[in-house]
């Protein structure tokens, strides 16, 4: 579904992912974990089509395209949806009035007809209950005076109405109590089929206790340095990142 | 309004004619016109607006410029017109209606009140409109009393001759009343005319008044505006003021606020496109304690628009707990456009809140991004955003009717000219 392959960007001419290389096939929940400033949420950016990002080397295929040629919109209609670390405020802008246009974007470009106002109510408050959202944040503006885990919330749900083929969830535990992170997480896991695939950013374990991913990637310096199964999150928290670092240091001085 | 060479009318007109005489048209060298030049307005010749025949303009005809409402009192050219009037049931004691037809019954809040807020020498066009006073609406609602259906003034110009349509509103709004008034400019031919029109508003004790002000003016003609308010203890106005026709468009908006518990709300928007320039200076004078106003002026220019907003606050010595709020925000959709703002707060008094900030930008790349990323093509989140932006305006307006038709009418002009993708 996904084949990054030696992916190189920069910002302001800082190079910030130093060649990645990650395969995501249908089914599958990769974490991708790392100390703060390794790249974790540039990777999510990248894949979302962040124009400040400027990948400077490598490729990016997804289910046969090449992404990187493609427009966010493209990439989003295609599929692709990016859960962000920080949700924007929009002002203005109704939260319903909002998912509408972007599933009715999304629906033109699979050849479906726009959905009528009915069945998308029924759809919303459908989804809605998948994260315990409160009916009354449908009407107000996007995130507009949402709290921290009312926007975290507010992202699975437009997941969840959107039904990406690849979701990428940028540090979505970042800023949730216990309680919010179950409901997200709970929510994330409804969603997952074997026909999707999912990316998880996260600093902390804690979130993969709730949301099982089938492998784990370390990143350091905009590498991957490290990939395992689930119990690689673990020995993370046992041992922190700086053993990940040590154990690459220790690599590059034998070879 | 010709009348008895003796009446009052008839002596502030041959004054108001002394007055031009000696001062001609502001320059731009006049600090309040630094930014706006109205040379092109001096170039034109106009010609005084000739009345049109009585039915030469049926309800159909202007079927588009009317809005959801029972009440309207309708001009063409500056000249009243009885055919396109309607005024539904009104309360006992309401006067709604023509300015003219007022004077010449020799109403006394006319004279009472004409020309009382509005000095002469406020400027060269209120010098002008006066010197050519013909008509305009006249609204007196009693004390006490509550109009429920907005009372629409609609201002129609026939731009096919260089016409100066020079209409002049006064609104007396006794204790405790309470109504919306919408004041709407609009044409039913092109051309290059000039709208000057003044508006005298009395906001007596405890009265609660909306004025909303629809400004879509041709694109070749000129609109300069000046409102005065007046207000009294306990009262409120609200004043929100659209701006999205006009080669030129110039209004002054002042309240003062002349008493105890007072809130004053000015909120306006401006659509620039094209050269048009789009200047908008407003007053508030805090002359009395414990009041609050709140304003809010946003434009969005486009092409090579302009924009000015010059926001005065005065706090006098007596306006102690004065909380004062002034925001400007600008949005830009071209390089080429050009916004000229400034705050004026000069305070006087000790134990008062007074902020204000002014801001000038593009559309946020974050938010711009975010929407893309959901699946939403670039044009119709560009097209989302600034409709946004606007409607933090337009969503002011209580009456839910007149929101809404304002809301279409600013959606059309913002999607002028281009097609809006998905």
């Amino acid at each position: 579904m996904l084949e990054i392959k030696d992916v190189h960007a920069n910002v302001a001419g800082n190079e910030i992912l130093n060649g990645i290389t990650l395969t995501v096939r249908p089914g599958e929940v990769h974490a991708i974990m790392g100390p703060n400033g390794s790249g974790k949420s540039t990777l999510a950016q990248v894949l979302a089509g962040r124009d400040t990002y400027e990948v400077t080397k490598g490729s990016i295929r997804y289910n046969g395209k090449d992404l990187l040629d493609m427009d966010p919109e493209e990439r989003a209609r295609e599929g692709v949806f990016l859960a962000f670390q920080y949700p924007v405020e929009i002002p203005g802008v109704s939260n319903t009035y909002f998912l509408k246009s972007a599933l009715n974007a999304i629906r033109k470009h699979r050849g479906l007809e726009e959905i009528d106002a009915v069945d998308f109510l029924q759809l919303v408050k459908e989804k809605m209950r998948l994260v315990e959202l409160d009916d009354t944040l449908l009407n107000r503006p996007v995130n507009e005076g949402f709290s921290g885990g009312e926007k975290k919330r507010n992202e699975i749900f437009h997941m969840a109405v959107l039904e990406p083929k690849l979701a990428i969830l940028d540090e979505t535990d970042s800023g949730l109590d216990i309680d919010a992170l179950r409901i997200v997480a709970d929510g994330v896991n409804k969603l997952r089929r074997k026909d999707n695939a999912i990316i998880v950013v996260t600093h902390y374990q804690r979130l993969l206790n709730y949301i099982v991913p089938d492998f784990v990637h370390v990143l350091v310096d905009g590498r991957i340095a490290k990939s395992g199964g689930k119990e690689l999150a673990l020995t993370l928290e046992e041992k922190g990142y700086d053993w990940v670092k040590e154990d690459l240091e220790r690599a590059s001085v034998q070879a | 309004m010709n009348g008895d060479s003796k009446s009052p009318v008839h002596q502030l007109r041959r004054q108001a004619i002394g007055r031009f005489q000696e001062t001609g048209f502001p320059t731009s060298r006049h600090e309040e016109w630094k930014f706006t030049n109205v040379s092109p307005i001096a170039k034109v010749s106009f010609e005084p607006s000739v009345q049109l025949e009585s039915d030469a303009l049926t309800l159909d005809q202007i079927e588009a410029h009317l809005l959801p409402t029972t009440n309207r009192i309708v001009f063409v050219n500056g000249h009243y017109s009885k055919s396109l009037s309607s005024i539904g049931r009104m309360p006992a004691g309401v006067v709604c209606g023509s300015l003219a037809a007022a004077v010449k019954n020799s109403h006394k809040s006319v004279e009472t009140y004409l020309g009382r807020l509005v000095k002469l020498d406020e400027t060269p066009f209120v010098s002008l409109n006066t010197a050519f006073l013909l008509d305009g609406a006249f609204l007196l609602i009693p004390d006490n009393t509550v109009v429920e259906d907005p009372i629409h003034f609609l201002f129609l110009a026939i731009g096919d001759r260089p016409s100066m349509i020079t209409p002049r509103n006064l609104v007396v709004a006794g204790k405790n009343s309470q109504a919306t008034i919408v004041e709407s400019f609009g044409f039913v031919r092109a051309g290059q005319y000039l709208t000057n029109v003044v508006t005298e508003m009395f906001v007596d004790e405890g009265a609660v008044i909306e004025h909303d002000k629809l400004q879509s003016e041709h694109m070749d003609a000129f609109h300069i505006a000046l409102m005065h308010a007046s207000m009294s203890s306990r009262s409120t106005l609200t004043s929100n003021s659209i701006s999205l026709g006009g080669s030129i468009v110039r209004n002054n908006i002042s309240a003062v606020l002349g008493g105890e518990g007072i809130e004053c709300t000015l909120n306006g928007l401006s659509l620039g496109t094209g050269s048009q320039l789009i200047d908008n200076h407003t007053t508030i004078d805090h002359a009395k304690p414990h009041c609050a106003s709140h304003e809010l002026y946003k434009a969005i220019l486009d092409g090579n628009a302009r924009g000015v907003f010059n926001g005065k606050i005065f706090v006098r010595p007596d306006a102690q707990k004065t909380d004062a709020k002034q925001t400007n925000k600008t949005l830009l959709l071209s390089d080429d456009a050009i916004m000229d703002t400034k705050p004026q707060l000069e305070i006087f008094a000790d134990d008062v809140k007074c902020t204000h900030g002014a801001t000038v930008g593009q559309l946020d790349a974050e938010q711009l991004f975010y929407l893309r990323s959901r699946g939403i093509g670039e044009l119709k989140a560009r097209d989302i955003l600034t409709f946004a932006f606007a409607s933090d305006v337009v969503g002011r307006v209580h009456h839910d009717a007149l929101r809404e038709r304002l809301e279409v009418l600013v959606h059309e002009l913002l999607n002028r000219g281009r097609a809006v993708g998905d």
